[in-house]
C-alpha cells in the first residue's frame, strides 16, 4: 500500500458514464480489446500455485484463505473458470438492507471458499424445508474458489447520479468517476452496468456457477442477479514460469501483464493509496468488458493479417521484431521502408510505452455463448481488469482506438466496481463504508 | 436491355463461366498494350464499327470470334463520350475506351476469349451507359499470360465507373430528398447506394469520406464527427421508424428536418460522392493486387457483421438491406473476377470454379428476395429462418474467399 504517485492516479474521465449504444456502426473499427497482448491480457495463471496437489477440475482440495488485507481473486493466481455476475438492488431497498446483504454474503463467501456448504449445507434440520445449499458443488471441495466483491457506483448516488440512496455518497472516493463512452462501443444494457458484482473463480465450473447461484439466492428480496457471465480458459498467466494462455483468436496474450510478485508495481498500479477513504485502501477498481470476436471473419484471415493485427507471431508469441516470447518489441524497426510493427498494431498501442507507463492487471476469460440466430459463434473475451484508477484503464482503452483488432471485436458489455479491501476476521464486506 | 432508373439492373440467370478478361484498353490517345504474350488471332480482322450518340450506342455486330477484338467507336453525338466492353455480369469492364470527343474516332482492341459480353457507351462519361446490347464472342479458347498491371488497371476502371454512376444518382435522390417528394426519395435511398456498396472498400481507403458518406449515427456520435450522409437522410426520410426505435429517444437529431436542413445535407452528400469520384479518377489513384482480392472479402465481411446487413442493422430504418446485401456481393465478385486469370494461371482452377459456383448460389438466393428493378422486400419481413440461410450461403462463399489473395498474390 505504497502512496506513491500512480501514474494511473487522475481525477477520472469525464464522466459521460456507461452509455450503452445498441446499434452499431458500418466502419469496422471499435474500440479494442484493452491490452490483449503487448501490455499483455496477462494476468494470472494458476499452474504454479496448483501444482502442489491441487490438480486442476473436480476434487481439488486447494482452498484460497478469504480473509486478507486485500480481497482474494485479483493476484490469486488465475483459476481456469469464471462465474462473473452483476446484481441490482430491489426497488425500495434501504442502507439495513444492504448491510444485511453484504454481512450475509460475507458468512456465505467464507464458507463457500472453503468448500464448506453453505448455511445449514445440503440437509435441514426439517426435511420439509428446501436445504439451504442446492447441492451442486457436494463433494467438489474447493477447487481453488475465490469470491471478489464490487460496487457500483449507484450506490453511493442513485439512479440519477445524484442522490444518496443508502448514505454512503460522503464517502465515494473521487477517483470513481463513470467509465466515458468509447468510440465505437456497441454496448448491451441488459450486459452492462450493476450495484454489486461478484466475480467467482474457481478451477471448476459446477463450483463457480455453485458460489454464484447460492449468494443470489441469499441476496432475494434485496438484490437480484441482473446478468452474469460464464468464462474459460483464463487469459492471462501469473509467473514466467508457465505457459502463457491464448485468447480465442489463437494469440498469446499478457505477456507482459503485472505479475503477482512485483509487488511494488502492484502498490503502484493496483491497489489504491491513501489517496482514498479508509475502506477502499488496499482495494482496487474493476473493469469488465465484455468483447465479441468475430470468430468467423478472423478466421478467413490471413496469417500475415492476424499477426500484423497483434504484432506477434501466432505461434511463439515473439513480437514481429524477432527474439522469443519476452523480448521487447522494436518499436523503431522498419521493412522495406514501413515499421515493423504496425503502427496499428494491438502490441504497440497498448504497451505501457505508449500509454506513460500505465499498466492494469489483466484477469480475463474466453467465453463461448452458444451461438446467434444467424449461425455466427458467440464468442470473444470476458475482459477483466484491476487498476488503482479507472482512470488508467480509460487511458489504455483510448489509445487503442486505432486498434486494427477492432476490425473484428465489439465491446458489448461493461461495467465499473470500486472493490473495496480484503476482510479482515469479524468483519463483512466494506463494513467500513457503513460505520460512525 | 437499357436501365431506368437503377444503377445497372442485376441479372439473375444462372451464371456461365466468365471469359478471361485481359484487355489491351485503349485510354486517351496512347493505346497501351497490357496484355503479356498474346498470339496474334486475327491481325487483319476489320474493326467492329460502334456509333455512340448521346442516347445510343449502336454496334455492326453482335457476334465475332475469340482472339484480338477491335472496336472502332465514332462519337456522333454533342457530348464526350465513352464506350465499354462488359462482362457477362455487366459489372465487370473488360475493356473501355474514354474521351472520345464528339466527331471523333477510337479504338478499343481486347483479347476477348469466349462467352457473353455486353457493349454500352456513355455520354458526358457519368451516370449510367446507354444503349447496353448482349456481346457474343464464339470460337476457341486463347491463350494469355496475364499481368497485375492490366488486371489493376482493369479494376481501377471498373471503380472509376461505378463512382461516374453513383454521383447522378444520388443528385437525383437528393433532389427528391430536398423537395420534399418523400416517396419518391424513398424510393431512390436504397438504389442510390448502390454503386457505393459495390466499392466501399476503395472508398474506406480515402479515411475521411466514408464516414461523411455512410457512417450510422453511432458511429458518427463515438467519434466526434458530425451526423451526414446517407443514413442521416435516412433517418429523417424514415422518421416514424426512427422516433418509435427507443434507441435514439430525446436525441436532437429526431427533430424532423427543415427544407433547409435538407438541401444543406443534401449538397454536402452530393460533394462528398463527387470528390470521390474525383479522387479515384485522379491518374495517381492506383490499388495493388492484395487491395483488390482483400477487398472482394472485405466486402463479404461486411454484410455478416454485427452491425452490418445480415443482422439488418445497416439500414435500421428503411430495411432496405437487401440492396446492400446485393451490390456488396456483386462487387465482391467483380474483384474476383477481375483477378481470375491470374488465379487459373496459378493453377487454381478449382478456386475459381468454387467461387463461380457459391457466388452463383449466393446471387440467386438473393434473387428470390426481388431484384433492384423490382425492388427487394423489406428486410424486417425475411424470416430469422431466411436470415440464416442467407448466413449460411455467405459463410459458404466467404470460405472459398479466403483464399483468394494467397491464390493470386503469391503466384
Amino acid at each position: 500500500m505504497r502512496e506513491d504517485d500512480s501514474p494511473g492516479t487522475g481525477s477520472g474521465s469525464d464522466g459521460a458514464g456507461v452509455r450503452p449504444t445498441r446499434r452499431g456502426l458500418l466502419g469496422m473499427l471499435s474500440a479494442g480489446i484493452a491490452g490483449a497482448a503487448a501490455g499483455g491480457l496477462g494476468g494470472f495463471g494458476l499452474a504454479a500455485e496448483r501444482g502442489s496437489g491441487a490438480g486442476s477440475g473436480a476434487g481439488s482440495s486447494s482452498s484460497v484463505p478469504f480473509h486478507g488485507d486485500h480481497q482474494a481473486g485479483i493476484v490469486t493466481p488465475a483459476q481456469d473458470r469464471l462465474h462473473f455476475a452483476s446484481f441490482t438492488l430491489v426497488r425500495g431497498a434501504t442502507r439495513d438492507d444492504l448491510i444485511s446483504l453484504l454481512r450475509d454474503w460475507t458468512t456465505a463467501a467464507e464458507q463457500l471458499t472453503r468448500g464448506a456448504p453453505v448455511g445449514s449445507g445440503v440437509e435441514p434440520a426439517n426435511p420439509l424445508l428446501p436445504p439451504d445449499d442446492t447441492g451442486e458443488a457436494e463433494g467438489l471441495r474447493a477447487g481453488h474458489l475465490t469470491l471478489t466483491f464490487g460496487l457500483g457506483r449507484e450506490l453511493f448516488v442513485g439512479d440519477d447520479g445524484e442522490s444518496d440512496p443508502f448514505g454512503i455518497r460522503s464517502r465515494m472516493p473521487a477517483a470513481f468517476a463513470p467509465l466515458p463512452s468509447f468510440a465505437f462501443d456497441l454496448l448491451e444494457a441488459t450486459q452492462s452496468g450493476g450495484a454489486l458484482c461478484v466475480q467467482a473463480c474457481a478451477d471448476d465450473p459446477q463450483i463457480a456457477v455453485h458460489a454464484i447461484r447460492n449468494l443470489a439466492r441469499i441476496a432475494t428480496g434485496r438484490a437480484h442477479l441482473v446478468w452474469s457471465q460464464l468464462g474459460f480458459g483464463r487469459t492471462s498467466s501469473t509467473s514466467r514460469s508457465q505457459d502463457t494462455p491464448r485468447n480465442l483468436f489463437g494469440f498469446k496474450d499478457g505477456t507482459m501483464n503485472v505479475m503477482a510478485e512485483e509487488t511494488e508495481s502492484l502498490a503502484r498500479h493496483v491497489w489504491v493509496g491513501s489517496e482514498a477513504p479508509d475502506w477502499m485502501r488496499g482495494g482496487t477498481y474493476l473493469v469488465a468488458r465484455k468483447i465479441l470476436m468475430t470468430i468467423e471473419t478472423w478466421d478467413r484471415s490471413s496469417l500475415t493479417e492476424q499477426e500484423r493485427v497483434f504484432g506477434r507471431s501466432k505461434l511463439e508469441g515473439a513480437p514481429l521484431t524477432g527474439g522469443d516470447e519476452f523480448a521487447d518489441p522494436d518499436f523503431a524497426a522498419q521493412t522495406e521502408g514501413s515499421p515493423t510493427i504496425d503502427m496499428a498494431a494491438h502490441v504497440r498501442l497498448a504497451h505501457p510505452d505508449a500509454n506513460g507507463g500505465v499498466r492494469i492487471l489483466r484477469r480475463g476469460y474466453n467465453y463461448v455463448d452458444g451461438s446467434n440466430d444467424l449461425g455466427q459463434m458467440g464468442a470473444g473475451l470476458f475482459f477483466i481488469s484491476f487498476q488503482r484508477d479507472p482512470a488508467s484503464f480509460v487511458r489504455v482503452q483510448r489509445s487503442l482506438k486505432p486498434d486494427l483488432l477492432n476490425e473484428y471485436i465489439r465491446h458489448i458489455g461493461s461495467g465499473l466496481w470500486a472493490v473495496p479491501r480484503g476482510v479482515r476476521r469479524g468483519e463483512f464486506i466494506a463494513e467500513g463504508l457503513f460505520g460512525r | 436491355m437499357t436501365t431506368e432508373h437503377t444503377p445497372s439492373d442485376s441479372r439473375r440467370r444462372s451464371r456461365a463461366r466468365l471469359a478471361g478478361l485481359p484487355a489491351i484498353a485503349t485510354i486517351g490517345a496512347a493505346a497501351m498494350l497490357l496484355t503479356g504474350c498474346v498470339p496474334n488471332a486475327a491481325p487483319d480482322a476489320e474493326a467492329i464499327a460502334v456509333t455512340a450518340t448521346d442516347t445510343a450506342c449502336t454496334i455492326g455486330t453482335a457476334e465475332t470470334t475469340s482472339g484480338t477484338v477491335t472496336f472502332a467507336v465514332t462519337n456522333d453525338g454533342s457530348k464526350v463520350n465513352e464506350f465499354y466492353l462488359l462482362g457477362d455480369n455487366e459489372l465487370t469492364i473488360v475493356g473501355e475506351v474514354e474521351n472520345i470527343a464528339p466527331g471523333a474516332t477510337r479504338e478499343l482492341t481486347v483479347q476477348a476469349n469466349p462467352g457473353d459480353y455486353f457493349t454500352s457507351c456513355k455520354p458526358g462519361m457519368i451516370g449510367e451507359g446507354v444503349g447496353q446490347a448482349a456481346f457474343t464472342v464464339t470460337g476457341d479458347a486463347i491463350e494469355t499470360t496475364p499481368e497485375d498491371d492490366a488486371v489493376i488497371a482493369q479494376y481501377v476502371g471498373y471503380v472509376k465507373a461505378q463512382t461516374e454512376e453513383l454521383v447522378p444518382l444520388v443528385e437525383q435522390f437528393i433532389e427528391a430528398y430536398a423537395s420534399g417528394d418523400d416517396e419518391e426519395a424513398q424510393r431512390l435511398f436504397p438504389l442510390a447506394r448502390v454503386n457505393y456498396e459495390r466499392i466501399e472498400p476503395t472508398a474506406e481507403q480515402f479515411g475521411d469520406l466514408d464516414p461523411k458518406i455512410d457512417y450510422r449515427k453511432p458511429g458518427a456520435d463515438e467519434e466526434g464527427l458530425p451526423f451526414t450522409g446517407f443514413h442521416r437522410i435516412e433517418m429523417d426520410l424514415w422518421h416514424d421508424e426512427a422516433a418509435a426505435n427507443g434507441d435514439y429517444d430525446g436525441d436532437p437529431d429526431l427533430a424532423p428536418l427543415t427544407p433547409e436542413e435538407r438541401a444543406e445535407l443534401g449538397d454536402q452528400l452530393v460533394a462528398d460522392v463527387t470528390e470521390l469520384k474525383d479522387k479515384v479518377a485522379d491518374p495517381e489513384f492506383t490499388l495493388t493486387l492484395a487491395d483488390i482480392t482483400e477487398g472482394a472479402k472485405g466486402l463479404l465481411d461486411e454484410i455478416a457483421a454485427p452491425d452490418g446487413k445480415l443482422p439488418g442493422e445497416e439500414n435500421e430504418f428503411a430495411h432496405t438491406d437487401l440492396y446492400d446485401f446485393t451490390a456488396n456481393v456483386e462487387g465482391s465478385q467483380v474483384a474476383f473476377d477481375t483477378v481470375r486469370d491470374l488465379a487459373v494461371a496459378n493453377d487454381e482452377e478449382d478456386l475459381v470454379d468454387e467461387l463461380d459456383d457459391q457466388f452463383s448460389q449466393m446471387l440467386d438466393l438473393l434473387a428470390e428476395y426481388g431484384s433492384y428493378d423490382d425492388g427487394f422486400v423489406s428486410y424486417d419481413t425475411v424470416t430469422q429462418d431466411e436470415r440464416n440461410a442467407l448466413a449460411a450461403q455467405l459463410g459458404a462463399l466467404s470460405e472459398p474467399m479466403s483464399r483468394l489473395t494467397a491464390a493470386v498474390v503469391s503466384g
